[in-house]
């Protein structure tokens, strides 16, 4: 089991965690998830993607929001507590010079993105960053990736911080390159809540624009095992946790995919037992 | 399939006893006649009724009086076949005979010397096709069923020596030096991890999961092979000296070669296990409500889902379920969905009752819990509600037709025959394709064209120093195949390290 390093309130119901895992911190790359569990015997494997890592320190940290039993009993945690945690899993985001890139992060998906937005700067790439949240408080990692991005568009659903409108208007904007000497972007990564994600693919569509979305969805082992986290690409079944986690936006079946996310919603509801399977996902 | 109880059989056991005791008094032993008609000992269980509702094991064991019994039908004939009928050779005549002799910790060291898992092997190892199909008790008797009961021998050897607190630790060689990696704690990595540590080698278990035991703890029901056992085991590795480190993914974790190139270790061995589950490739197949049997069976065993006020991993509510197979996998999902409260499980195979790859005895005792069998059906499509919730499946017959190449008789569908059948809950046990994630992060390993790792005879890859057995090789084989692999490999590790 892995120690709890230091522990930040990042906004309403947002925690971040750094934890001691030095292989994960060594060997994970942009796009790789983790899967955590705060009690070995009766606790929930959930799915978390790496926020950052600190190969000197041998620290990780992940984000997540407090949406059911599992991610609460992991925000009880205290520095020095253990969890166990288990990756880094998947495979890394293909990173590559694109030329223009749009980073789209919804939310907590703002966390997953921020590495990714770091390695294609990096590889050479423009890269514009929309960060988007219900409200401002729900808003996270605005400095950082303000720090990395050539371009950084701030929205909120109700116009508490930055500009009033969902993360798709932006997109769409930069996607019609209608001001004198705008590109198209190369491509775009979407992560965020899977209504995001396949709206952020919905828009790009009509402009023939790559889309990469992060897809979080129910999983036991995370190890090409149970086959919890299929969903249809491209009307192939795909696994999650060994084919993904990032897809082609605009392949992914995503009514098909956000109905698996909603398997448990009667239970939890009834259990009083609301876990990160609900809709918005743990990250 | 025995529905009497503990008691009735340990009684007429004891009368047996007597009857030999008598006997004996008289300054003879039974002749081979008087053995073989001695009464198979059945195992005790529990009533069908109670058991379905409850998690506890199935089998209850043998009481002492039967096991005495039981070992005295041997014949010790002189060319034992049932040891080559055993993927691990156990001294089986060797064992019974302690037995009989009343040295039963004796008899557990005689298993031992080959198996150091009788527990696990003498509750799920398929006997009936192994050590108990050229018994020549079974032969004479004319039925594979009345052969020695070498199984229930096994695992009574193996619960009385653990419940006498006496298992022994095996002998450790002096220290080499050498280490080894043992990529999976299931029953091919213990095997190895075992058979390497008594020669004096490190060795050191690599397990994605939090638990020890791969699919001993994630797959196969408490109700057939209590986890208790499973933990109790692997701490006599840990005993011996075999580290863990749990939540270790090898080839994400750390690649494979940077075990060897970097890590320091002289050899690897692999068994990862059974992949990707198979689906059936028909449309629905994704919707809510369908699972494989993989995950339906880890969230109820490893995740301990029926514990429902303590455990935080949710279980489908069932009420209607379908399990498409007619393997173990299917037994034990069928068997879980009903103790997990479904009203109703039906087990959908193609072919009939005869072609079933599952142990009979399992195929029994799902039917005496009321498991309901429709033979020659297969689904079509699955069928959703307004919510991408399954709510039935079309299903069509088939009739058997012509042998195929396995030599069963492959199923024909019957043109016309579509129906559809209310289900909300679909578990698909159909095997499982091999996990890819080795392969893929391990460019150098060479696999075949369904992804399982190649091996010579000696089970060693197309890389040198590495080993792999299991299912990751077999595709979905048993628990004693696996440990055959495994015991093949150490063989070659420690030939391998001098």
């Amino acid at each position: 089991m892995t120690k709890i390093l230091s522990k930040r309130l990042l906004s309403e119901e947002v925690y971040r965690i750094e934890v001691e895992a030095p292989l994960v911190a060594r060997e994970r790359k942009a796009g790789q998830f983790v899967i955590v569990q705060a009690d070995d015997d009766f606790g929930e494997r959930i799915p978390l993607t790496i926020a950052d890592a600190d190969p000197s320190r041998g620290s990780v940290t992940l984000v997540f929001q407090t949406v059911g039993a599992s991610t609460h009993a992991l925000a009880a945690k205290e520095i020095g507590d253990r969890i166990t945690l288990l990756g880094p899993l998947g495979n890394p985001t293909h990173i590559e010079k694109f030329g223009k890139a749009v980073c789209v992060g919804g939310g907590i998906g703002l966390a997953p993105l921020y590495p990714i937005v770091g390695a294609l700067k990096a590889a050479g790439n423009e890269v514009a960053v929309i960060a988007g949240a219900r409200t401002a408080e729900l808003l996270i990692m605005q400095e950082e990736l303000k720090l990395l991005a050539d371009e950084f568009i701030l929205v909120t659903d109700d116009g508490s911080a930055g500009r009033k409108a969902l993360v798709t208007q932006p997109l769409k904007e930069i996607c019609e390159a209608s001001a004198p000497g705008a590109r198209k972007p190369d491509i775009v990564v979407a992560i965020g809540p899977p209504i995001m994600m396949k709206f952020c693919a919905e828009t790009t569509r009509p402009f023939g624009v790559k889309t990469l979305v992060s897809l979080n969805t129910i999983m036991i082992d995370g190890t090409g095992m149970c086959g919890g986290c299929r969903v249809s690409v491209g009307g192939e079944t795909k696994f999650v946790c060994v084919d993904g986690p990032e897809f082609d936006g605009h392949l992914v079946d995503w009514d098909g995919m956000m109905s698996r996310l909603r398997s448990y919603k009667t239970q939890e509801e009834a259990a009083h037992h609301k876990c990160h399977l609900v809709e918005g996902g743990a990250r | 399939m025995s529905e009497t109880t503990k008691e009735g059989l340990d009684s007429l056991a004891q009368d047996a006893l007597k009857g030999l005791a008598a006997l004996r008094a008289e300054g003879r032993e039974p002749s081979p006649r008087e053995r073989l008609a001695l009464p198979v000992q059945d195992m005790p269980c529990q009533d069908s009724g109670k058991r379905a509702q409850n998690m506890l094991e199935v089998a209850e064991g043998y009481s002492e009086a039967q096991a005495r019994i039981e070992a005295e039908r041997c014949l010790n004939c002189k060319n034992a076949p049932c040891v080559a009928g055993c993927p691990v050779r156990v001294d089986i005549p060797g064992f019974i005979l302690k037995i009989r002799e009343g040295d039963y910790l004796g008899a557990a060291r005689a298993i031992k010397r080959t198996n150091l898992l009788p527990s696990v092997c003498g509750r799920v190892c398929p006997q009936e096709v192994q050590c108990q199909a050229p018994c020549t008790l079974g032969k004479s008797l004319k039925s594979v069923d009345k052969a020695v009961q070498i199984g229930r021998l096994e695992r009574w050897v193996a619960d009385n020596e653990r419940a006498c607190g006496a298992c022994d630790l095996p002998d450790i060689g002096k220290e080499s030096g050498k280490r080894i990696a043992v990529v999976g704690s299931g029953p091919a990595g213990l095997t190895v991890a075992i058979d390497l540590r008594r020669e004096g080698h490190e060795v050191v278990v690599y397990e994605a999961f939090q638990k020890t035991g791969g699919v001993m703890v994630y797959g196969i029901p408490e109700f057939r092979l209590p986890k208790s056992l499973i933990a109790m085991e692997s701490e006599v590795l840990a005993e011996m000296g075999v580290r863990y480190e749990l939540n270790f993914l090898v080839g994400r974790t750390r690649k494979l070669g940077a075990l060897i190139a970097e890590d320091g270790f002289d050899a690897v061995f692999i068994g990862a296990g059974a992949g990707l589950p198979k689906f059936m490739e028909m449309p629905g197949e994704n919707l809510v409500g369908v699972f494989s049997a993989n995950e339906y069976l880890t969230r109820a065993n490893l995740m301990k889902a029926y514990d429902r006020e303590r455990a935080a991993t949710p279980i489908y509510p069932s009420r209607r379920v379908a399990v498409l197979g007619g393997g173990n996998v299917a037994m034990d999902s069928a068997r879980m969905a009903l103790r997990l409260g479904a009203e109703e499980v039906r087990v959908l195979y193609r072919r009939t009752q005869a072609e079933m790859p599952a142990r009979a005895e399992e195929v029994g005792h799902a039917m005496e819990e009321g498991i309901i069998f429709d033979f020659l059906t297969s689904p079509t499509r699955v069928i959703g509600d307004k919510d991408g919730r399954a709510e039935a499946l079309e299903i069509l017959s088939y009739a058997l037709g012509e042998s195929d190449a396995s030599g069963r008789r492959s199923p024909v569908a019957i043109r016309g025959s579509e129906r559809v059948v209310p289900f909300d809950t679909i578990i698909v046990a159909i095997g499982n394709e091999s996990n890819p994630l080795l392969a893929r992060t391990s460019p150098d390993l060479k696999v075949d064209k369904r992804g399982h790792i190649l091996v010579d005879e000696k089970q060693k890859t197309s890389i040198d120093r590495i080993y792999a057995g299991g299912d990751i090789v077999l595709g979905a084989a048993t628990v004693i195949l696996a440990m055959g692999e495994g015991r093949r490999a150490a063989a070659a590790i420690n030939e391998l390290l001098g």
